[in-house]
């Protein structure tokens, strides 16, 4: 099986006999010109990439220790103590939301690809797109608020956070879902139904294996998206400096809220709380890396190609 | 292919360590203190940010000494902090101002407190540095009007008269001024434009509230965002808690007849010196201050940020009671504010103060 | 749209093939699915309630009660010309940035480093908003300030550079920029799907009709994920739009409405204003940033009708 992956479309490779007796000097040159432009667009986006990673990295080496990834901040004045409580804090929050969005969001993307016709489906078509501009603060509030409609003022929860980034996930996972669920030729499906598979067995075991490449990517990007999301978990899970690791019971440190409390309020140590703001950062892009890698050789293992 | 799939199960194993670590060093097992005191339980507390810093340091040494307990304060600012406690939703709340009289803040918060009464007594004082950046140009000194001119934008340049008038012998250059201010409300913001308004009020006719009144200037987002813009721009000058300043210039401000330094020592001596807000203070363990910011007297440093304490004498719950009486009589003894002065740079509240204000922490009801 | 056409009779035979146990299976997965869609339009329902009922009171509230002392609409407006400025100059930068970018990997790159390639760009939507903002501050606005001055002396008839260039740098410009690095990422992951899944029909067609590189991408690859790119605009403008942490440590914002991009007195953005005045507020005020909220809402949802217009327009299939 021949890869036509986002890696690349061997169809384009130039055949010199075509080019040679086909395109004049004119259309040669404005392809050179296109390829060329097309090139420096990728390096211009790829400046600030490696400015990034080079300042975190730069800036958050000093921060990291054995400390940093063991120990938590319970009891730690001024230097020394760690982030595991932080770090354990954003894969639980995150963890539990992708668990809720990813099911959610798919099933979702589903119903309006295979399924959805009339007022249900154009009222969620309508409402995702709205849903995808809600100001991360916003969801914060929304989850706060809900909350502590059921359970007092003052509720302060791991998985309430996760409710928030839930809010802001899940149109990402429809949305590119619903794309790659799109893209997924009709033929195939009816190649299906002609052998007299019922519906349900189709969308399993072909349209979403078909998909299935596209679809990790997109469930990547929601969860890339909301890691590092500081705003909402601001309001919805507290800060501590204790190791916590039960997200539906008290409070809930996380690496963004660790690095942003780290930044805004130094004390008078004030490199040492920079330091490890940038660390956690650094972890943080670390993490996603990670999920990235993993998602990546994935996607290889199942990509197929669409003839 | 197997050494990606090497890979997947490294990274797997990797982060099943970290969890497995993380389950261990948990708050069950501290590596410092000995715990020997005997509170327990779970207490939380909110506001303002410009007291972060302290509450970190106060919360870290305490549950040294009390390893049963786990305290937390998040830093959601003054604002936030008075509505959580306000509706029960946390034990204590730090906040830059006192509660006020608008939309009965007052009344509700000693509604709060039911049977008991409210406590709200200061426990957080530092001075605000005026900071800039003008090389070349060190000790800055400035009287009042220049310094609320500059901030209006009526002085424009560096080597205008007026400054040139405080600075006699400094060569100034003739660089813009850039006035960096704060984008969100904050009570630093509020108690350097009360400052302003009440010492030179023909010049400052702004209103006095936690935004910024003029337009046009830089803003920034929180104290370190301060301290950046005017670290990054030439010609800068903004205000800003006085423990941030790091290498930047402090200018010194004229009180009286002298030019006053902003030391913490200044800035509690101000406090010393102010009188007893009685509209504020309406009970037996409110003690809210109202400010003298003109004083004129030597030693002191009057743009200054007082931040509060609010509590109740009595909870649900007695472990609650004793866990929060503990903790904030920590965080008003010598040691607790010596801590908080090496930590965050703060004044520690003077003898007399401390005095005033212990009667209120020890009403609590720790029964 | 894929449903087996059951007005046909071949139709209603494929139907009518399934036997009972099967049917059972296709009435608990559509069930799902249909749960699914009405949970996501609960929450969003959720959302909106919230929004609507926390934000009136702000909408009916006089004046002299609400923040700044000025009626609803004169608070609001600012802030809603920032945050459309802001994603305005995001979209122009990010979305044809992320183009080049997705065909670059998908057509361009040679094959083995082009999966590389696409780990890179999507690295970006890894790092969390705060390190942008820090970036923005620390490293960006430092290194614009040169090409502000450099804008102001030669654009300066332009009322986008009128300057006086701002001396840290922290401008709506460079906002934008960054805004724009932010949605990268997102535009680019969703168009090098589409773009990668051009039937080999269409291009290998234009192949053999003897068209260059280039020409094959003009008239077979972007034609046909125009409205995968589109797509995938608006999910990046979403996010611009609502984008809080970054803008809120970044910008400048002195509350002048103004095209004056290099300047440092900016508007600020719905987003960002919630985030700076949300900790310190209470009572009414609080009300009145939620209405913010909902009408960045409204904001969100007129640019989505449109572009789904455009969108819709666009397809012949």
């Amino acid at each position: 099986m021949e890869s036509a992956s986002v890696t690349h479309s061997p169809a384009l490779e130039r055949p010199a006999s075509l080019l040679a007796s086909g395109a004049g000097w004119r259309r040669r040159a404005k392809d050179r010109l296109m390829t060329v432009l097309i090139a420096g667009a990728f390096a211009l986006a790829m400046i600030p990439l490696i400015s990034l990673v080079y300042e975190v990295t730069k800036r958050g080496i000093p921060g990291l220790s054995l400390a940093f990834f063991t120990e938590d901040a319970r009891g730690v004045v001024g230097e020394g103590g760690g982030a595991s409580h932080a770090i354990v804090g954003t894969l639980v929050i995150t963890g539990v939301a992708a668990a809720i969005s990813v099911p959610i969001g798919i099933m979702g993307a589903i119903y309006l690809n295979e399924y959805g016709q009339g007022r249900l489906r154009r009222a969620l078509t309508f409402f995702v797109d709205v849903m995808t501009g809600i100001p991360s603060i916003v969801a914060g509030l929304f989850a706060c608020a809900l909350f502590e409609l059921f359970f007092g003022p003052g509720i302060r929860l791991g998985v309430m956070g996760s409710v928030a980034l839930s809010v802001l996930m899940i149109p990402i996972v429809i949305r590119s879902a619903e794309e790659v669920l799109k893209i997924v030729p009709n033929h195939l499906r009816e190649a299906a139904y002609a052998l007299g598979t019922p519906k349900w067995k189709t969308i399993v075991k072909v349209v979403l294996p078909t998909a299935f490449a596209g679809l990790v990517t997109g469930v990547m990007i929601a969860i890339a998206r909301i890691v590092g999301e500081t705003a909402p978990l601001l309001v919805t899970t507290g800060v501590v400096d204790s190791m916590n690791s039960d997200p539906f019971h008290g409070r809930m440190q996380n690496l963004a809220v660790y690095a942003y409390n780290e930044y805004r309020s130094p004390g008078v140590f004030k490199q040492a709380a920079y330091d490890k703001a940038w660390a956690a950062a650094l972890t943080l892009i670390a993490i996603v890396m990670l999920l990235n890698v993993a998602a990546r050789l994935v996607y290889r293992r199942y990509k197929t190609e669409i003839r | 292919m197997t050494s990606s799939k090497w890979f997947v199960v490294l990274s797997a194993a990797v982060i099943l360590a970290i969890a497995v670590a993380a389950c261990g060093s948990s708050s069950d097992e501290t590596t410092g203190g000995s715990g020997g005191g005997s509170v327990s339980g779970e207490i939380a507390g909110a506001g303002s940010t410009a007291q972060q810093a302290a509450q970190e340091a106060w919360i870290a040494e305490f549950e040294n000494e009390n390893s049963d307990v786990t305290i937390s304060y998040d830093p959601v600012g003054s604002g936030g902090g008075r509505e959580q406690f306000i509706a029960g939703g946390t034990a204590y709340a730090g906040s830059d101002a006192a509660l006020s009289t608008e939309e009965g803040e007052l009344e509700k918060a000693e509604a709060r407190c039911k049977a008991g009464q409210l406590i709200e007594v200061p426990n957080y004082i530092s001075p605000i540095a005026i900071i800039y950046n003008l090389p070349g140009v060190e000790d800055l000194q400035l009287d009042p009007e220049t310094l609320a001119k500059i901030f209006n934008q009526e002085i424009t340049s560096w080597n205008d008269k007026a400054i040139a008038a405080d600075n006699p012998g400094a060569e100034l250059p003739d660089t813009r001024i850039t006035p960096v201010n704060r984008s969100d409300e904050s009570g630093t913001t509020e108690n350097f434009t009360e400052y302003l308004s009440e010492v030179v009020p023909s010049v400052w006719s702004y209103e006095v509230s936690g935004d910024w009144p003029v337009k046009g200037g830089e803003a920034a987002s929180g104290t370190s965002g301060v301290v950046e813009a005017v670290a990054a721009g030439e010609g800068a000058i903004g205000y800003a808690d006085a423990s941030q300043a790091g290498e930047l210039g402090i200018a010194k401000i004229k009180v009286g007849s002298e030019y006053a330094e902003p030391t913490p020592e200044a800035a509690a001596k101000v406090l010393e010196e102010s009188p007893l807000d009685k509209e504020l203070s309406p009970g037996k363990y409110t003690i809210a201050y109202k400010l003298d910011r003109k004083t004129e007297s030597e030693g002191t440093y009057p743009i200054v940020l007082t931040s509060y304490l609010i509590a109740c004498t009595k909870y649900d719950s007695a472990d609650e009671a004793a866990a929060v009486k503990a903790y904030l009589e920590y965080v008003i003894s010598p040691e607790g504010q010596e801590l908080a002065a090496e930590q965050a740079g703060s004044a520690p509240l003077s003898s007399a103060l401390t005095s005033k204000v212990t009667p209120a922490i020890e009403a609590i009801e720790a029964g | 749209m894929s449903q087996v056409d059951t007005t046909t009779n071949a139709g209603q035979l494929l139907a009518a093939a399934s036997g009972g146990r099967r049917r059972l299976g296709d009435r608990v997965f559509s069930r799902t699915a249909v749960v699914a869609a009405v949970t996501i339009l609960a929450l969003l329902a959720g959302v909106a309630i919230f929004l609507i009922s926390e934000g009136y009171p702000a909408f009916t509230a006089a004046a002299s009660e609400l923040p700044e002392g000025k009626t609803f609409l004169d608070y609001v407006a600012p802030l809603a010309f920032g945050t459309v400025l802001a994603s305005a100059i995001a979209a122009l930068v990010a979305v044809p940035l992320a183009v080049a970018a997705a065909l670059f990997i998908t057509h361009i790159a040679p094959p083995k480093i082009a999966g590389t390639l696409g780990y890179l760009v999507d690295l970006l939507a890894a790092i969390p908003s705060i390190i942008y903002g820090l970036w923005g501050i620390f490293v960006l606005g430092p290194a614009a300030v040169p090409v502000l001055k450099w804008l102001e002396e030669k654009l300066g008839w332009l009322p986008f550079f009128e300057g006086p260039a701002s001396a840290t740098g922290r401008t709506m410009l460079v906002a934008g920029i960054v805004l724009a690095v932010m949605i990268l990422p997102i535009v680019s992951a969703i168009a090098r799907e589409a773009f990668a899944q051009t039937p080999r029909k269409l291009t290998e067609g234009a192949q053999a009709l003897g068209a260059t590189r280039w020409e094959t991408i003009r008239m077979t690859v972007l034609p046909f994920g125009k409205s995968s790119v589109i797509s995938g605009a608006m999910l990046g403008l979403g996010r611009a739009l609502g984008e809080t942490m970054a803008v809120t440590i970044i910008l400048s914002v002195s509350g002048a409405v103004t095209f004056n991009l290099i300047g440092q007195a900016n508007p600020s953005t719905i987003a960002a204003n919630i985030a700076l005045d949300f900790p310190e507020s209470s009572g009414l005020a609080i009300n009145a940033l939620i209405a913010t909220g909902l009408v960045l809402f409204a904001i969100t949802l007129v640019t989505n009708m449109a572009a789904r217009a455009v969108i819709a327009r666009q397809n012949h299939e």
